[in-house]
């Protein structure tokens, strides 16, 4: 069953007067529990390709369906609600609130998702035990390591039982072990419960560790591997 | 956690807070302050002018205020104390009085003088006479050819304590009427001009001298509490003939006093609408900066789906913290200075002579009035959250895209 289902999607930013074409008419369908990087050189389109998936930008033509949800018919407040129930993000650069603690991050998604507090306190440090981080719940981001905020984002992003993470170049501040311990956290939670992995990245790691590779080059799907397990 | 977001948030940048909190304690404090002066000035005016003979309300013969010569007198005083028996509220004191104008002169000096003759015992209850003797003794009724007389009238005259002044006006026959009288007190008032203007005898005195018979010029009234003149004077005057009787509210009396009352209600609207308008631009301009700094946070905050709105309250919380803080703050310090002032006050008295001219007090005690506390806060609370709408609307409508590709 695809979860994420793109049909000739095309977008081009206006840059002051130069046009800048981001996608030429991709087509893609990704199964639910998938666990797919979308990868290329800088500029092919893959930050864009997951910006439209997550329902932050909308294509210029094309068709986006997301768990059942066409993009395009939505309002800004229907895609802001589909991104708060149904969608998780991890970005680059961690993208923590800095006046939260690490515990107060995880529970903030579910906070606006009107979590009663006590179930949001208890799944919130159930999560960050889960991602390794226990005993840091009241530590601020600035008083966490790279790997650990990272870890954090991952918290957040998973903890309120979305039905995709998209994760945007999420080792890219890491050094290769702290990379290497969140792609295999990211992939016992994929394995474990079935969530659907999107990643934007040119990370060879990331991309050895992906089971499907969605190379894209030019703003067009270049190359679609699966790879056997 | 809007709350909490929002008073953590506030503290990113300590200092930034505190120069504009610092800005928000100046406004308020400033505002009660100013505001708690102007009232105890406007509130000592509209005392002294009450005090001095003015009275809440008073009662002439129609004609006297525009003309008020003898033959505007108040013959059949009986009409006018049946009146007041029925129409005024309990506690209400009232006092008879003949009200001429006069010459008094001695063997160095003549000067024009307002001659008041008086009931002694209700006048002490209604004008500062009763207890502004200085020097000497307060009138009683027996007193024929007794005088109280201003402490300035007497420095003027270069007299004294037991010498004698002679008074001259015109009686009801037309007449010129004159009698000496002894100086058994001399008084002390707020204003040097009052000293000099006015010459208190007995009732019988003047009316005896002016051949009034029981004739008086005015009734005196002082209401109690908050009663409102207004009121009571319009019931006053249904009570009363209107062809013959008509009755004026202080506000009436003293003209002077209720423009210049009114001029100082628009200087502390003026004064508040400055200070918020300085305090506006510091509130603005705080909260951009916060907002611009944060760019990509807003960005993160609606990728992981809060709402539009969500980010403005977020916002405004912010404001709203920032504004509380400078307002307990000036609000505290606005009501200990005034505190402080209202022991000794503020003495001005080496600008006495200006500020006689003005009716202003010489000493000037801070009033906080409740209606001015709540106007200061209002006017920052409120007015403060809607400048605030602007920043805060605009934390809002970043995209995401944009805000986490701001650097």
């Amino acid at each position: 069953m695809s979860i994420v289902e793109c049909t000739d999607i095309k977008k081009t930013y206006h840059q002051g007067r130069v046009e800048v074409p981001a996608l030429n008419g991709v087509s893609l369908s990704i199964e639910k529990g998938g666990f797919v990087a979308i990868a290329g050189p800088s500029g092919s389109g893959k930050t864009t390709m997951l910006n439209i998936i997550g329902g932050l930008d909308l294509p210029d033509s094309g068709r986006a369906v997301v768990d059942g949800n066409a993009l395009e018919e939505m309002s800004r407040s229907d895609l802001a609600n589909l991104r708060l129930q149904k969608i998780g993000f991890v970005f680059q650069a961690y993208n923590l609130i800095p006046v939260l603690s690490a515990l107060e991050n995880v529970e903030f998604v579910m906070l606006l998702q009107g979590v009663a507090a006590a179930e949001r306190h208890e799944r919130a440090k159930e999560i960050l035990d889960e991602v390794g981080l226990e005993g840091t719940y009241d530590r601020r981001p600035a008083e966490l390591s790279g790997g650990q905020q990272q870890r954090v984002a991952v918290a957040r992003a998973i903890v309120s039982n979305p039905s995709i993470v998209l994760a945007d170049e999420p080792t890219a501040n890491l050094d290769s072990k702290n990379g290497k311990g969140l792609l295999e956290m990211m992939k016992e939670m994929n394995e474990k419960k079935k969530v659907t992995f999107i990643f934007s990245t040119h990370d060879p790691m990331v991309m050895e560790y992906a089971r499907r590779l969605i190379y894209l080059r030019d703003g067009l799907v270049a190359d679609d591997q699966v790879k056997e397990r | 956690m809007y709350f909490q977001l929002a008073w953590r948030n506030i503290w990113r940048n300590p200092r930034r807070t505190t120069v504009i909190t610092t800005a928000v304690i100046i406004g308020v404090w400033s505002m009660i302050l100013l505001g708690a002066l102007m009232q105890g000035i406007a509130g000592e005016m509209v005392r002294n002018g009450i005090a001095t003979l003015t009275g809440d309300i008073q009662v002439h013969h129609k004609g006297y205020r525009s003309d008020p010569v003898i033959e505007n007198s108040i013959t059949d005083s009986q009409v006018v104390e049946t009146a007041l028996g029925t129409i005024l509220p309990p506690g209400a004191l009232w006092a008879p009085r003949v009200r001429v104008n006069a010459i008094a002169s001695n063997a160095r000096h003549s000067s024009g003088v307002t001659l008041v003759g008086i009931d002694p015992g209700r006048e002490a209850t209604v004008s500062f006479i009763g207890k502004a003797i200085a020097q000497g003794r307060y009138l009683t009724l027996d007193d024929t050819y007794g005088a109280v007389v201003g402490k300035a009238l007497t420095d003027k005259f270069e007299t004294r304590l037991g010498h004698k002044l002679v008074l001259m006006s015109e009686d009801a026959g037309g007449e010129i009427a004159s009698r000496a009288f002894r100086i058994v007190g001399v008084f002390r008032a707020e204003m040097k001009a009052t000293e000099k203007q006015f010459l208190f005898v007995t009732m019988p005195a003047a009316q005896q001298m002016l051949k009034l018979k029981k004739a008086i010029s005015e009734v005196s009234i002082i209401l109690p509490g908050e009663q409102q003149a207004d009121e009571v004077a319009a019931a006053l005057q249904n009570a009363l003939p209107s062809t013959e009787y008509e009755v004026q509210t202080w506000q009436e009396l003293l003209p002077f006093v209720t423009a210049v009352l009114k001029m100082y209600d628009g200087f502390i609207f003026l004064w508040f609408l400055v200070t918020f308008i300085a305090m506006g631009f510091g509130i603005v301009n705080t909260l951009l900066m916060a907002v611009f700094e944060r760019i990509r946070e807003f960005g993160l905050l609606k990728a992981l789906g809060m709402k539009p709105w969500w980010i403005v309250k977020e916002v405004l919380a912010e404001s709203f913290f920032l504004l509380i803080l400078g307002m307990a703050i000036g609000n505290s310090l606005g009501f200990l200075s005034v505190f402080a002032l209202s022991v000794n006050g503020i003495d001005l008295s080496s600008l006495s002579a200006g500020l006689e001219f003005a009716g202003m007090p010489r000493v000037i005690y801070p009033i906080l009035q409740g209606k001015d506390v709540i106007m200061a806060n209002l006017v920052v609370f409120i007015l403060g959250l809607l400048v605030s709408a602007y920043p805060a609307v605009k934390a809002a409508r970043f995209t995401p895209v944009e805000a986490m590709a701001h650097t």
